[in-house]
């Protein structure tokens, strides 16, 4: 059976983006940022994971308004990157996994998560960034499956929806006939806000409380509502959804190993998070 | 069930806004396309006629001012590929709408981590 060894919550503000593609890795606006993630290259290095499922947000690249569903589920080949408009360097393809992509999404239909499914799909920063500063430099030895979660357009999913559509994920994952390690990241956050008088807005509080609960307590996290979110986290900082999902998806016993949390990294309070999860001590097990 | 809720200062792109401001959007998706982005800064009227601006929305953005942009519907991650063109980032966008001065909004960031 394939087995889920961890899960990994990153920012991926397209700053850092920049940052990488200029080497400021090491400058003192930087360095605390990207030394945060010393950790999660060691435990990478020593587990070796072969394919990577990322819960993230598409920011106006592969949907538009026109068409933007709650919860899609990348099923191609290869899933490229493109021009976001805003002067990111454009990374190279990066690839997929399409047969078990189809066993997610047939998982998440028996379980009434009526999912969109893309055989196209490019991927933007949000999926990009966080796989640059997890495998730094150009070698990515994993396959990847990205699974969109609208964080832009409301109504959004609640955080009980996206922790349970997370639990789907994960129970699919570990009924996979293969030998497969598996790491499932959720990507962006933590509190912040782009837009109104009130941009510039981060609430350390809150988001220390999130890291905290994530760990151990994630249910605590689904009693809000999206709009509490937004109010306590900022318009942004609804990324959140993205962690949660990630979050249900660790179906066994969970610790933490590491994390890191530093404001501010452009408008964000930045945060990475490493769980580890040992299968077989099920506390989500069951699917319905 | 609460569909809306005021949270002072803080736009929420429901389906209020993304019907008002779907035209501002659209034409700020082209901009994904380098060549899309040239022709807006070649003949800028052309190209918010082609996209169908309302005079609300063509006036905020002849205005550069984000919060009209914002009033208009425009939602703040297609307005920033706008705001790219011009080589404002999110902190000088930040800064406009909280009418400080961008080193005052960098400052205002950097005391939230203490």
């Amino acid at each position: 059976m394939a087995r889920i060894i961890g899960g990994i919550g990153t920012t991926h503000v397209p700053a850092i983006g920049g940052a990488i593609a200029k080497h400021l890795e090491n400058t003192p606006y930087w360095k605390p940022f990207f030394d945060g993630f010393n950790a999660v290259h060691r435990w990478l290095n020593r587990e070796r994971p072969d394919v990577v499922v990322v819960f993230y947000n598409d920011h106006g690249l592969n949907f538009f308004l026109d068409k933007l569903p709650t919860f899609a589920v990348g099923a191609a080949q290869e899933y490229r990157h493109a021009d976001e408009g805003w002067g990111l360097p454009v990374s190279a393809p990066y690839p997929g996994d399409p047969e078990l992509s189809w066993h997610i999404i047939n998982t998440l239909v028996a379980a009434e998560f009526d999912v969109t499914m893309c055989q196209e799909m490019t991927v933007d920063h949000a999926f990009t960034i966080p796989l640059s500063l997890l495998w730094p430099g150009a070698a990515r030895p994993v396959r990847t499956i990205p699974i969109a979660i609208n964080t832009v357009q409301h109504p959004l999913p609640s955080p009980a929806r996206c922790f349970r559509l997370g639990q789907v994920v994960g129970a699919a994952l570990e009924s996979y006939l293969t030998n497969e390690k598996i790491v499932v990241l959720g990507t962006g956050g933590l509190s912040h806000q782009l837009d109104g008088t009130r941009a510039g807005f981060i609430n350390k509080e809150f988001d220390l409380m999130c890291l905290d609960k994530l760990v151990n307590e994630p249910e605590a996290l689904t009693c809000y509502s999206p709009l509490d979110i937004v109010e306590q986290a900022g318009s942004q900082g609804v990324e959140l959804l993205n962690w949660i999902a990630m979050r249900g998806a660790l179906t066994g016993r969970v610790s933490k190993l590491h994390s890191n949390y530093h404001i501010p990294i452009s408008n964000t309070a930045s945060a990475v998070l490493l769980l580890q999860n040992e299968a077989g001590a099920a506390t989500y097990r069951k699917a319905g | 069930m609460q569909h809306h809720r005021d949270i002072p200062g803080t736009p929420v792109f429901d389906g209020e806004f993304a019907q008002r401001g779907y035209a501002l959007n659209r034409m700020c998706f082209s901009f994904n396309d380098a060549a899309n982005r040239a022709a807006f800064l070649r003949d800028e009227d052309a190209y918010c006629d082609k996209y169908g601006l309302t005079p609300q929305q063509r006036a905020a953005v002849k205005n550069r001012n984000v919060l009209d942009m914002i009033a208009a519907g425009g939602n703040v991650y297609y307005l920033a590929k706008l705001a790219g063109i011009f080589g404002l980032n999110v902190q000088d966008i930040g800064a406009q709408q909280t009418g400080m001065s961008v080193e005052a909004f960098k400052e205002k960031l950097q005391e939230a981590g203490k």
